[in-house]
């Protein structure tokens, strides 16, 4: 058991947390991650559909590394994606409906969600099934982060509630004038949330730092 | 014809790949450094569109729709295939990109010098399979209707492509905070840009 979480595994794990995120440092994966992001409920549920399709995708394609020949592997990766994103698409609709319609067709663009390709390529094409599982959760979670941290700010901001709750209107902030920031909702101001993320991110870790 | 001009303009302007669904931002990010190389990228995406849209919608419509069957035989009225159309989707855009790919090289040996590199990458840009999951997703009444969709939103993915490009190459003469600098700053600029784009959006066609 302790050879399954050793040192080397766990960073796969903690790893795309911050030094390599997939969004603000890999750039992969930006798409959903700003569109899904108007609401905190959508942005968890994508969250969960990308973790669930990314580790499934890596266990498989790492099980089968050896036997996919090389010139044709990014078809066989898009087949595989396609079917585990069909099956999410399919619960989706089944158990949250309404979410699915939030979603619109973000749920099917997952198939080309770059993350997806991206892991599958740099990763899960050279390593073991267990670590590629590891690593496609990882991943996974650090995309989640950031889309809970921009959808937290812009529904807090946008909207004035957290989680569908109304924390503006029972702090009673509107009675002294206060007023929700609509341009929030509108999709530019994801761009300027993820930027301003980037900055952040980047003034406390240095090696992220680029010449240009 | 006029309804065509329309969806014309709106998917150019109005319903932007870029600045309102921010499809094809993993591409526009990475290859936007140079304006030459967005051109050619940009170029492939107008083209990739324009093929791909119309032959999903035919695939759509005659074979996956609830009813879609019905013309091979009354039999197959009722079969609802709606649930294959990622798969679908996905397998014609990466075949398609892969014959274009043959075909260009074959016939236009100096158009694949320049856009050779990026046909394959545009296999996993989510703005052509957006495009095919939107046209699905608005059910456009004619296949002309699809087209004029599809070229649209590849123009308005070229003019944002090139935009940037030619910001970004000139913000390398400015003073950007460094932890800004590079990705940072290229999002920022993304939303500002955007932010303009939206003026369009009160135009009624």
């Amino acid at each position: 058991m302790s050879e399954l979480f050793s040192s080397k595994n766990l960073k796969l794990l903690t790893n795309p947390l911050n030094d390599n995120n997939p969004i603000t440092v890999q750039v992969l994966g930006i798409c959903s991650a700003l569109a899904v992001t108007v609401k905190l409920e959508p942005a968890v549920v994508m969250t969960f559909s990308v973790m669930a399709v990314l580790a499934a995708a890596n266990v498989v394609i790492a099980a089968l590394r050896n036997t996919i020949p090389n010139r044709i592997r990014i078809i066989v990766q898009l087949v595989i994606i396609a079917a585990l994103v069909i099956l999410v698409d399919q619960i989706l609709k089944a158990f949250l409906y309404d979410v699915s319609k939030q979603l619109s067709v973000f749920v099917g663009l997952i198939i080309t969600n770059c993350i997806l390709m991206g892991r599958l390529e740099a990763f899960a094409m050279g390593n073991k099934p267990w670590p590629a599982f590891l690593d496609g959760i990882g991943n996974a979670a650090g995309y989640g982060i950031i889309l809970v941290i921009i959808a937290f700010f812009r529904e807090l901001l946008g909207s004035g509630t957290i989680w569908y709750y109304p924390i503006v209107e029972k702090l009673g902030l509107y009675k002294i004038g206060y007023e929700n920031n609509g341009l929030m909702i509108l999709p530019p101001m994801a761009l300027i949330v993820v930027g301003i993320i980037i900055w952040v991110q980047r003034s406390k870790n240095k090696i992220l730092l680029e010449s240009n | 014809m006029e309804q065509i001009f329309n969806i014309f303009v709106k998917s150019i302007f109005i319903n932007n790949m870029i600045f309102a669904y921010f499809l094809g931002m993993c591409s526009y990010l990475a290859v936007s450094k140079t304006v030459k190389t967005s051109f050619g990228l940009g170029i492939a995406v107008i083209f990739v569109l324009g093929i791909t849209v119309p032959v999903n919608y035919l695939i759509e419509n005659y074979l996956l729709k609830e009813g879609a069957l019905a013309w091979l035989s009354p039999a197959l009225a009722d079969v609802d295939l709606e649930f294959l159309s990622f798969i679908m989707f996905i397998a014609v855009i990466a075949s398609m990109v892969q014959l274009l790919e043959m075909i260009v090289e074959k016939f236009a040996p100096a158009l694949y010098a320049s856009l050779g590199i990026f046909l394959p990458l545009i296999a996993v840009n989510c703005a052509i399979l957006g495009g095919a999951l939107f046209m699905q997703e608005r059910e456009y009444a004619s296949i002309a209707e699809a087209t004029s969709f599809a070229i649209g939103s590849g123009i308005g993915w070229f003019l944002a492509i090139i935009g940037i490009a030619a910001i970004r190459e000139k913000i390398r003469y400015s003073n950007v905070p460094a932890p800004l600098r590079g990705l940072g700053i290229t999002f920022i600029i993304t939303g500002l840009m955007g932010i303009a784009f939206m003026s369009f959006m009160g135009i009624k066609l």
